[in-house]
């Protein structure tokens, strides 16, 4: 039961996370970088223009931020619940051939 | 040295190194062929996946179609990058905990049925031979223009040495292979840039120079320059778009969903040991291609400006070397229309007609003539934006041992590129097709046979496709991106995160999606091209963008359908449950 619990524990935080991730994205290439683009292009970064500087080089800086940001929360989160991998052998073959041996019985 | 002995120099080491790891890092049984043993470390993986994923239209033709397009060209910066925040958050961790060998086999037990399998290998065989017939053709570009052979004797070299790796090494060896060919293209990629941005602007790095003042005392900066040029010979301004807002917004999200669908690159994140590898192996291939794709936008702009500096109002008899190499290969065409001898460049078509037809004669000033009537306007120059990247070195005039470099670059990019395509193809064919749809009974030593076999088939089809190119190869691209966001994202998706998507829903939605986008593509660009403008498109979303359509079609009819069918059985609703968790436990 109790294990349950973390699972679903486990599963909101991490919505939760991706959810706040992706409006992020959303904003610096959907937003800044397209809807928005004229607005910010009245605003000058060092010689860009700040929209078209969103469009084609900000945004893909964002980009990796988020995906290292979600990286490391996502190895606390699963530190504090006691689920991390990161002390796991190399975990590839008992997996594989349970699931295997579950399929081809 | 001449340049030829030089691109021959590097090119042959190159290619020496590639053989020797191939050999040294062969296959031995199926799980080192599909999946590398499971054991490659996250950050070779990433730059693995980042070789993998930068193909020759990242390296050739990305920063030539930005020098020509301004902003518009941001949809591939944008789209080609964003991808891998959906891939890391949405799906890499979740498809290595469930461990198979490919995207099919996923599809396939989570939806348990065979008929899913079959439906996604499909759409992975249209998405990954329309792809890799590019790649193969890039070859041929590079060989026959910086190596001076025949482009079909091209294509067969480099379809020999995607041969060694991928038949005989697998996964094994095109992860290690790929590692090296990533080292290979970026440095090739940033040196040019490097020097052409000191040249243009004085700062080391393209990504600062892009927003630089101009060294050249008129204290403008390079986008001021561009701007203010470019609306001078009657384009638009560099920083503006032509599109219409709807339309960029559904070309960057079907890029972007399409590249985390794409099945060359989900599989990599089968190849490392751990869940939280696959986060962090992601993670650095983002970093990997960011590196190239931030200098992309500098190396376009430099390159036009260094471009129109260049042709603009010179005599066609003082041109550099590069214009009448590329003439040779019928990439770039001049034709004189005031009769001063000079070359005039502006905005608009020089001629009717896409691309010129050469007549067998020379002009007076040693221009090759060309067939198509000229039209009206003052423009004189035609040039194909595929060369911006390969002849910018020459047109900044850097040293031949940089061009040299660049070629090999080139080639590291489409056959790493290809490799990874033709291992996705080969183990759909040999695995999902024989093994777990026809027949089962298959030992381990006979798939690895026929995972051979299907590769060397593989590598012949595009081999073919790269000597007899469709004429629209780049118009399938778009093929490629819209099918992998409007069938296999979704799939993948809700497969994950929706825990009653059951088989009959999966497959509806596949079959909808694949459908819809493929017909909308097929309608505007074989059936009726004369209609492929705004006005007569749906939503005003071009065939390009339509992926993002196909995406919200599939997922809406998959919703519809799993209210009205069974749920899946409980030992699905299990290994859903399972997948979620990165624990082994």
């Amino acid at each position: 039961m109790k294990s349950d619990d973390v699972g679903k524990k486990y599963w909101r935080a991490n919505i939760l996370l991706v959810v706040k991730l992706l409006v992020v994205w959303f904003l610096v290439s959907f937003g800044a970088g397209i809807l928005f683009v004229d607005g910010l292009n009245q605003f000058h970064l060092f010689g860009f223009p700040l929209g078209f500087w969103f469009a084609q080089q900000g945004s893909i800086f964002v980009f990796v931020i988020l995906i290292f940001i979600y990286i490391s929360a996502m190895q606390k989160l699963e530190r504090r619940l006691g689920i991390s991998d990161e002390d796991d052998p190399d975990s590839y073959d008992e997996k594989a051939e349970n699931l295997n041996e579950g399929h081809d019985s | 040295m001449t340049t030829t002995g030089l691109t021959y120099l590097f090119v042959g080491l190159s290619f020496t190194l590639y053989i020797g790891i191939a050999v040294w890092s062969r296959a031995k049984n199926t799980k080192d062929f599909y999946v590398a043993g499971g054991h490659v470390p996250p950050v070779l993986n990433g730059m693995a996946t980042a070789a993998d994923w930068m193909s020759a239209a990242s390296f050739i033709s990305m920063a030539g179609i930005i020098a020509f397009a301004g902003y518009d060209g941001s949809v591939y910066l944008m789209g080609w990058t964003g991808g891998y925040v959906l891939l890391a958050l949405l799906l890499a961790p979740y498809l290595r905990k469930f461990g198979q060998f490919t995207v099919p086999d996923f599809v396939g037990e989570r939806y348990y049925s065979r008929l899913a399998r079959v439906v996604a290998v499909v759409c992975l065989l249209i998405v990954s031979f329309t792809y890799v017939a590019g790649q193969m053709r890039g070859v041929g570009i590079v060989f026959s223009r910086f190596l001076e052979v025949d482009i079909n004797t091209g294509v067969f070299i480099g379809m020999g040495i995607v041969f060694l790796y991928a038949v005989l090494g697998g996964m094994k060896s095109i992860t290690y292979t790929q590692v090296a060919q990533y080292c290979v293209l970026i440095f090739a990629y940033m040196v040019p840039a490097i020097f052409i941005s000191l040249m243009v602007t004085g700062h080391v790095l393209p990504q600062t120079g892009l927003g630089a003042t101009l060294v050249d005392g008129s204290g403008q900066t390079v986008l001021e320059r561009l701007n203010g040029t470019l609306t001078e010979l009657g384009f638009g301004a560099y920083t503006d778009g032509s599109k219409s807002t709807i339309d960029v917004l559904a070309i960057t999200a079907a890029l972007m969903i399409g590249t985390a669908g794409l099945p060359h690159v989900i599989v990599r994140f089968f190849t490392v040991p751990k869940v939280s590898d696959a986060r962090r192996s992601a993670g650095w291939a983002l970093v990997f291609i960011a590196i190239l794709y931030t200098s992309a936008p500098g190396v376009a702009a430099f390159a036009r400006l260094n471009f129109i500096d260049t042709v603009q109002n010179t005599a066609y008899s003082e041109m550099p070397a590069w214009f009448r190499n590329w003439e040779d290969i019928g990439l770039t065409a001049w034709t004189d229309k005031n009769q001063d001898g000079r070359l005039q460049y502006s905005a608009g078509n020089p001629f009717e007609g896409e691309r010129p037809v050469f007549t067998d004669q020379r002009g007076e000033n040693g221009e090759r003539l060309i067939a198509n009537a000229p039209t009206g306007n003052t423009n004189e120059i035609y040039v194909d934006r595929d060369i911006m990247v390969l002849a910018n070195p020459e047109i900044a005039n850097l040293p031949d041992w940089v061009i040299a470099l660049v070629a090999a670059g080139g080639l590291a990019a489409a056959l790493s590129t290809a490799a990874g395509l033709l291992l996705v193809i080969s183990t759909s064919i040999s695995h999902d097709l024989l093994k777990k749809t026809f027949f089962s009974r298959l030992s381990e030593k006979q798939e690895l046979l026929a995972a051979r076999i299907s590769a060397a088939f593989a590598v012949a089809v595009a081999g073919y496709f790269g000597i007899n190119p469709p004429g629209f190869v780049a118009q399938v691209v778009a093929f490629a991106f819209g099918l992998a966001a409007a069938s296999i994202f979704p799939a993948l998706f809700m497969g994950i995160f929706i825990k009653s998507m059951n088989r009959e829903g999966a497959i509806a939605g596949m079959l909808a999606g694949m459908i819809f986008t493929f017909g909308y593509i097929v309608y505007f660009k074989f059936m009726a091209p004369e209609l492929n403008n705004a006005a007569h498109w749906l939503f005003g979303i071009s065939p390009e963008g339509i992926g993002v359509i196909g995406m919200i079609l599939n997922i809406s009819v998959a919703l519809v359908v799993v209210r009205m069918t069974a749920p899946p059985p409980e030992h699905i609703k299990e290994l859903v449950q399972n997948i979620r968790l990165p624990s082994v436990r």
